[in-house]
């Protein structure tokens, strides 16, 4: 099992345990995580899984495909250069701890 | 009398009714009846990564039991709903009991169409809307070889890819003249007619099923043709669309038409009952009747539905957007393509990457995406609002899309 912080606009926090292989959206999603969305169930065309990356893991996560890439120019809230969508990113070991921000709308 | 919301149906758009309600502070109780066994799940993936064996059951739910408490809707599975009585304002559950409600939704989905012979005995021969009908497919294509997939539509053709990528033989049956006919323009079939035939997908267009054949087992062992050939099949899968479950609200006299006639806010001819998704038309402004079936609609008029309830309006008027994925191709269209007088293509068709741009009058109409998700949200930016975009600025990768918005 893999830690996961998940901190929502208003400064919740939930950590979840999230199985290897999982995404972080289908971990934030499945315990009703706050602030994701995610209406297109994980095919990354929705845009409403957005979230932030926390600087100490951005660089351990492969970079985002051109499909992410397009989709991420229309997120609702701001982009930044640590915006990702969950539902592109795989949890494994190296990303143990790792904390992600919600952004305030998704839609 | 209990302030209930009583919702049928715990697909997306009955879920996302649930959740929008409480989370604007809707007091009373909240009432979600499934017919299904299962936990709400995500339906896109059934016919791509489910099938595909990429992720499984737990990750295709969407919400855990504890999420469910922990907002107070009470989730009934196995839960069919019987009757309504609108003037008493009651719904009567398969198993007797009788529920009294506030407002009543109907999120009740849609039924896919059967052939028109008589099928009932039939063993191998499916259809694909309901994680029960996909983990059946999943257990019939371990042992089959040859797969015949009747309809080129989204559903038919991403069967046909899935099947593909697992090793089976595959041939499709198209009575049109091409793929995806309703909903995409010929360029675009013809894209996909090419992308099916390069992964060893047979492709029958312009062919009528006239029969399936069994043997004494009742067991399918080949699909007649109207040009009196059969194909070798062990399993059939039927991809000829759906029907607006509507059974429910007739039987309660609401007005249907194709469809449960409501507004944008998904309100019927019943005040205290909605529906929303693909059991529902909208019937607009103009008086055009539009159905849509998409996880946008269903989860867009669920959050229209409630608002209304709340007291609140805000009419779902988003250009609809839809998706498909096919082997590793993915579509994305925005608006509707149905009516269109000009065509411009961005992007090169041999790079696999391109959008084709439709236009009405010079004005555009709509747009789909081959791999080219970036054309794909410019275009829903564009087709909320005004846009001024021409079809030569289309056409001209340079040319930034966005520039095209009126302020």
């Amino acid at each position: 099992m893999v830690q996961v912080v998940y901190i929502a606009h208003d400064g919740e926090q939930t950590e979840l345990n999230v199985q290897e292989g999982w995404t972080l959206m289908q971990a934030a999603v499945s315990n009703g995580v706050d602030g994701i969305e995610a209406e297109c169930g994980g095919a990354c065309c929705c845009a409403t899984c957005h979230i932030y990356v926390d600087d100490q893991f951005l660089e351990k996560i492969p970079a985002a495909l051109a499909q992410e890439e397009g989709m991420l120019n229309e997120v609702v809230a701001e982009r930044t250069q640590n915006s990702r969508l969950a539902c592109q990113i795989k949890v494994s070991n190296a990303l143990d701890g790792i904390i992600v921000r919600t952004p305030e709308a998704q839609s | 009398m209990t302030a209930r919301v009583v919702i049928v149906g715990a697909g997306q758009g009955g879920l996302q009714v649930a959740e929008s309600l409480r989370s604007k502070n809707y007091q009373g109780e909240i009432v979600l009846c499934s017919d299904e066994p299962h936990l709400p799940y995500h339906r896109p993936p059934l016919s791509k990564d489910f099938l595909l064996g990429k992720i499984d059951q737990a990750q295709l739910t969407i919400r855990q039991e504890t999420v469910f408490e922990k907002k107070q809707i009470e989730l009934k599975v196995n839960c069919s709903v019987r009757t309504i009585n609108p003037d008493e304002k009651i719904v009567t559950l398969a198993n007797g009991e009788k529920l009294s409600y506030e407002y009543l939704i109907l999120a009740t989905g849609a039924l896919p169409r059967a052939l028109p012979f008589n099928t009932t005995k039939t063993k191998g021969l499916y259809s694909l809307r309901t994680l029960n009908d996909a983990l059946a497919i999943q257990t019939a294509l371990e042992n089959a070889q040859n797969l015949v997939v009747i309809g080129g539509g989204f559903i038919g053709l991403e069967m046909a890819a899935v099947a593909r990528g697992l090793g089976k033989q595959v041939t499709v049956v198209e009575y049109a003249d091409r793929l995806m006919a309703r909903v995409i323009s010929p360029e675009v079939s013809e894209f996909y007619r090419q992308l099916h035939q390069d992964h060893g997908c047979q492709l029958l267009l312009n062919t009528k099923v006239t029969d399936l054949q069994t043997n004494e087992q009742e067991q399918i062992i080949g699909v007649s043709l109207h040009t009196g050939e059969t194909l070798p099949a062990d399993v059939v899968v039927l991809g000829i669309g759906v029907l607006p479950n509507t059974a429910l609200a007739e039987q309660a006299g609401l007005h249907c038409e194709h469809g449960i006639i409501t507004d944008q806010s998904g309100r019927t001819s019943d005040p205290a009952i909605f529906a929303i998704g693909d059991c529902s038309v909208q019937r607009l402004a103009d008086g055009t009747m539009l159905r849509l079936e998409s996880v946008q609609n269903a989860v867009e008029m669920a959050k229209a539905c409630a608002e209304a309830i709340i007291g609140g309006d805000k009419p779902f008027i988003a250009a609809p957007w839809f998706w498909s994925d096919q082997y590793d191709v993915k579509l994305q269209m925005v608006g509707l393509s149905s009516n269109y007088d000009q065509v411009a293509l961005r992007g090169h068709l041999k790079e696999n990457k391109f959008s084709y741009f439709y236009f009405k009058n010079g004005q555009l109409s709509a747009i789909d995406s081959i791999n080219a998700s970036a054309d794909h949200m410019a275009g829903r930016k564009l087709l909320a609002g005004e846009n001024k975009l021409t079809p030569e600025q289309a056409a001209d990768l340079n040319f930034e899309l966005k520039t095209a918005l009126s302020a």
